[in-house]
């Protein structure tokens, strides 16, 4: 690279506004950006960059824009769908360091936080208030509230308490040209808000969110339910649902993934036993008891095997780390998983675990099931242990399959895990050319340039010129 | 499989032959090692995160990228704290990767300072007692020297810092302690075990020592202090000095072989143990090793296996406990030190949030990253200010001598003393001038028994 080389001026521009610390552009370092939480993708960065404040970002993306350099946000590359890689030879504005919690107001119930601000570490803020932020994807720990909002992200407790977008308020957001709108607070016209929760970083960078914070519930009981097949498991949430109880959560272990919680943390599962069910209800104390023992009795009458209730904090805290860290602890019995994120009907559960069971079977691969049951959010977990790219390809098509099926019981490709690189060329199986088409112009219109998280949510067989044609004569 | 649009992720630098363990990709990459991380809360780059952290290893050990001084940096920027693997749900054995790629780059490049001092130091560690006893004399002279010299003149706040710090030790004071010494219990021993004095206690810490073996003793062990031991190699270890750290090692488990039968082999300084168990990976292959490594136990571990008496005296204080590094995240010992502590009358133990992060000594990395240990430090102190306790206890010798050093600093009256000290104050049999048990009153049939 020449000093005259006009990505290297960038580079030191941006090295004289933040630090030279601030600034990663060496190819040894960079190989840490390569990736995020999936195995699958990943795409040497040019460069990293650690903006701190909304200022900073505006800069950035203003800078780029005018050398025609691609960027994309990253928060804490937890993302499963390699949204956070850098296409196109893009730099990365790391987000971490925008970490402050700005403002927890517990009148109004809201917290305002930089987009870097863990998810857990706003429950963390707002506990002195008795207040929680619910969206509580499993990654919580770990990922932030800006990779929250791109992801539209949700956790077990979405089933009563909704996703991402039901809990943002307001956002500021860098547009990809550098302008710095806010979005939001009650306004009427268009809901940006709803069109920015969940477009995967590629309209903009969001430098604020403000959301919405809820009362911590007065009882929380947990239970666990053993079930001696999954089949069984998935007829008895079906079940619960059904008798229209809504539980705060309710998800789904299977033999593999206990035994993997085995080794990680010495979770028991009851002799005999195939699946797991994970019930929480929550709520205020009249009427607790009873709705416990509805459930109760629905999962009895549909096969459960053994049932048990943690009732105080420290074991409902054990089941739930258990839980939250199951896709971690898959390395316990594998070397790489490869999660799949469908979304089917819940009446079709038994069916679709059925087919997933036959794709791994006729392919030689094995599976991992943990997933929301109550949203029949599925994330069959594809399990490896080589590195050649026969076995990746091999996990890729059972995975792709894996999604026809879903799509094929009028299910979606996504609940929470995004479509990233993973999956925009499967936008095609759900959406008609039309559909599409649209979806183009809109990015066309906010991000004309095509710099901002390029190669993303929509497939690249139709470009987005072609789209936005297609999209035209459609409307005409 | 890398997207169309990655570059060729073929291997352009020199591979290095590494054990399966520095390859075996069993990290997931999800995340939860991140917040745990010491150096990521304060350096925030995934470089300085265990997993960005196993990514440059798995990128050396390939051959995908150089170790170029950047890169190696981040290596070295580890504490080797291993709070990474009580996050990780994987399993990742991430402290051993570290030193085996620590060992495997250890020609890379690196600046010059550090190789310096991380190369007289690790001598310094392995010389024999009596050449570190005439070190220490030496330093702690030119230091008093340096004291009352500089006393005029305005000083760095570390300088002074480690002047004051100075003035704790009397580096000609007799050891209690001495190689081949045997104590014997009341009554048949119910184990026999070997005591380690560690390379930096038995100078700095010898009462702890002392305090070590008499506790032993009332749990009705012999103790014998094990002739020739030396060092661990901990501190070899973690400086990638494998060749060196394997000669102690082995040097060690010799002296403990020619010591006669020991049941256990006691250490009472964090950082030792965790090496010590350690050694099955240090010496593959080696059964005695293993056999040795099998034996080990923390002194605070076997004090509340075996069991002690109830306590002597009290000893009235408002205490907070840190869980050393390599108690916690190493040897998974937590509950041990506690149950111990909260048995003396007298002490009111109090909980200190975030017990379980690093104080940023780290063996010599306050020394080599002092930013880094620094900043650790500050959120330290202040966690511990926030507590009102007058005494903090760890039970490693270098977190006590980076919070003396923090704490006299920072003028905060709060003193740093290890466990055992403690727990021997409450147990101890204290002397009068014609040699007479002293007894406390409420306790004092027990002593004469
Ligand atoms: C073990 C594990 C468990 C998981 N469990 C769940 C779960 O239960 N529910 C769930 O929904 N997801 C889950 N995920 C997926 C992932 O954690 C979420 O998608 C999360 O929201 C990603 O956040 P992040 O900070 O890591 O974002 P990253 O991975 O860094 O980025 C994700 C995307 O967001 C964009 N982005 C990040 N910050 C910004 C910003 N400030 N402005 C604009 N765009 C931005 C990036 O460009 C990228 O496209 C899990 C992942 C793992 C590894
Ligand atoms: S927690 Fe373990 S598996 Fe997860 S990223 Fe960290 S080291 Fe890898
Ligand atoms: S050992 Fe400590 S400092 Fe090193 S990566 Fe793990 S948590 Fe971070």
């Amino acid at each position: 690279m020449t000093p005259r080389d006009p990505l290297d001026r960038l580079l030191d521009s941006f090295a004289a506004r933040l630090g030279a610390e601030a600034v990663v552009r060496d190819a040894g370092r960079l190989h840490v950006y390569a990736g995020d939480g999936s195995p699958m993708h990943d795409a040497l960065p040019r460069a990293v960059v650690f903006p701190r404040d909304t200022a900073d970002v505006a800069a950035i993306v203003r800078a780029c824009a005018d050398a025609r350099v691609p960027f994309v946000a990253r928060g804490a590359g937890t993302g499963l769908s390699g949204g956070a890689t850098a296409l196109d030879g893009g730099i990365v504005l790391a987000l971490n360091r925008m970490d402050r919690v700005l403002a927890v107001d517990p009148v109004d119930r809201t917290a305002t936080l930089e987009p870097g601000v863990r998810n857990l570490a706003v429950s963390e803020a707002a506990a002195e208030h008795g207040l929680f932020y619910a969206p509580d994807p499993s990654s919580q720990a770990v990922c932030t509230v800006g990779g929250n909002v791109a992801h539209n992200s949700g956790g077990p407790h979405t089933l009563k308490h909704g996703v991402t977008v039901n809990h943002v308020l307001g956002l500021t957001l860098v547009q990809p040209d550098g302008h710095v709108v806010r979005v939001g607070d009650g306004a009427c016209g268009y809901d940006l808000l709803a069109l920015l929760t969940g477009s995967e970083g590629t309209l903009g960078i969001v430098t604020e969110v403000t959301v919405r914070l809820l009362r911590r519930p007065e009882t929380v009981v947990t239970l666990l339910a053993a079930f001696d097949s999954i089949e069984a498991a998935s007829e008895a949430t079906s079940a619960v649902i059904a008798a229209g109880i809504v539980p705060a959560a309710l998800e789904m272990l299977d033999a593999e993934v206990v035994t993997a919680l085995r080794a990680a943390f010495g979770f028991e599962f009851p002799g005999g036993a195939q699946a797991l069910l994970l019930v929480e209800c929550d709520g205020v104390l009249p009427g607790m008891d009873e709705e416990l023992a509805d459930v109760s009795t629905l999962l009895r009458e549909h096969g459960a095997l053994s049932l048990r209730a943690a009732h105080d904090d420290a074991e409902r805290a054990e089941i739930w780390t258990a839980r939250k860290k199951a896709f971690g602890a898959l390395g316990r019995i594998a070397r790489h998983y490869y999660t799949q994120d469908g979304v089917i009907p819940r009446t079709r559960l038994p069916e679709m675990l059925r087919r997933v069971r036959e794709v791994a079977a006729r392919r030689g691969l094995r599976v991992a099931n943990v997933f929301h049951a109550g949203d029949g959010n599925l994330h069959p977990c594809i399990l490896f242990d080589s590195d050649d790219d026969k076995t990746k390809r091999n996990v890729l098509e059972a995975g792709a399959e894996i999604l026809r099926h879903c799509v094929e019981l009028g299910g979606s490709l996504t609940g929470e895990h995004g479509v990233g690189v993973e999956k925009r060329e499967w936008m095609s199986t759900l959406y008609a050319p039309d559909d599409l088409a649209v979806m183009a112009r809109l990015r066309d219109a906010l991000d004309p340039s095509g710099l901002c998280n390029p190669k993303k949510v929509l497939p690249l067989g139709a470009g987005c010129g072609e789209l936005s044609a297609l999209g035209r004569r459609a409307a005409l | 499989m890398s997207a169309p649009d990655a570059p060729p992720a073929h291997a352009t630098h020199a591979a290095r032959p590494l054990s399966d363990a520095l390859l075996d990709p069993s990290c997931v990459h999800c995340g939860f090692c991140l917040p745990a991380c010491p150096t990521y809360s304060v350096l925030q780059t995934e470089m300085d995160s265990p997993r960005g952290r196993l990514q440059l290893i798995e990128g050396l050990g390939t051959g995908r990228i150089e170790p170029t001084p950047q890169v190696v940096a981040h290596l070295d920027a580890c504490l080797l704290c291993r709070a990474c693997e009580t996050a990780c749900p994987s399993g990742v054995a991430f402290g051993e990767r570290m030193e085996d790629a620590r060992a495997a780059w250890h020609d890379a490049p690196r600046p010059l300072g550090r190789r310096l001092v991380e190369r007289m130091l690790t001598r310094v560690v392995a010389a024999p007692p009596f050449v570190q006893r005439m070190l220490l004399g030496v330093g702690a002279r030119l230091l008093a020297l340096g004291d009352g010299l500089a006393a005029p003149f305005p000083l760095p706040a570390r300088v002074r810092t480690a002047f004051a710090l100075a003035r704790q030790f009397d580096p000609r004071r007799e050891p209690e302690l001495v190689e081949g010494f045997v104590a014997m219990p009341r009554g048949r021993a119910r184990l026999r075990v070997g005591l380690l004095l560690g390379c930096v206690q038995r100078h700095l810490f010898d009462d702890v020592n002392a305090a070590t073996a008499r506790l032993l003793v009332r749990a009705g062990c012999e103790v014998v202090i094990v002739r020739g031991q030396g060092c661990c190699g901990a501190l070899a270890s973690h400086a990638g000095q494998r060749e060196s750290a394997r000669s102690l090692a082995r040097k060690l488990v010799a002296a403990c072989d020619a010591a006669g039968p020991l049941d256990r082999i006691v250490s009472n300084a964090a950082g030792c143990g965790a090496a010590l168990h350690g050694y099955p990976h240090l010496l593959p292959d080696d059964a005695e090793a293993a056999d040795f490594a099998a034996r080990t136990v923390d002194a605070l571990e076997l004090l509340d296996e075996l069991g002690l008496p109830p306590a002597r005296r009290a000893v009235p204080r408002r205490a907070v406990y840190h869980d050393a590094c390599h108690h916690a995240h190493a040897q998974g010992l937590r509950a041990a030190p506690r149950r111990l502590l909260e048995a003396i009358p007298g002490l009111e133990l109090l909980p200190l949030p975030d017990s379980e992060r690093c104080c940023g000594s780290a063996g010599i990395y306050n020394l080599l990253e002092p930013r880094t240990a620094d900043a650790l430090l500050d959120d330290k102190l202040s966690r511990l200010h926030a507590t009102g306790a007058d005494t903090v206890l760890a039970a490693n010798p270098g977190c006590l001598l980076h919070l003396r050093a923090g704490l006299l600093r920072a003028r905060l009256p709060i003193e740093a003393l290890h466990p055992l000290l403690l727990l021997d104050a409450a147990h101890r049999v204290l002397l009068d001038d014609e040699g007479e048990a002293l007894l406390d009153a409420d306790h004092a049939e027990d002593a004469s028994a």
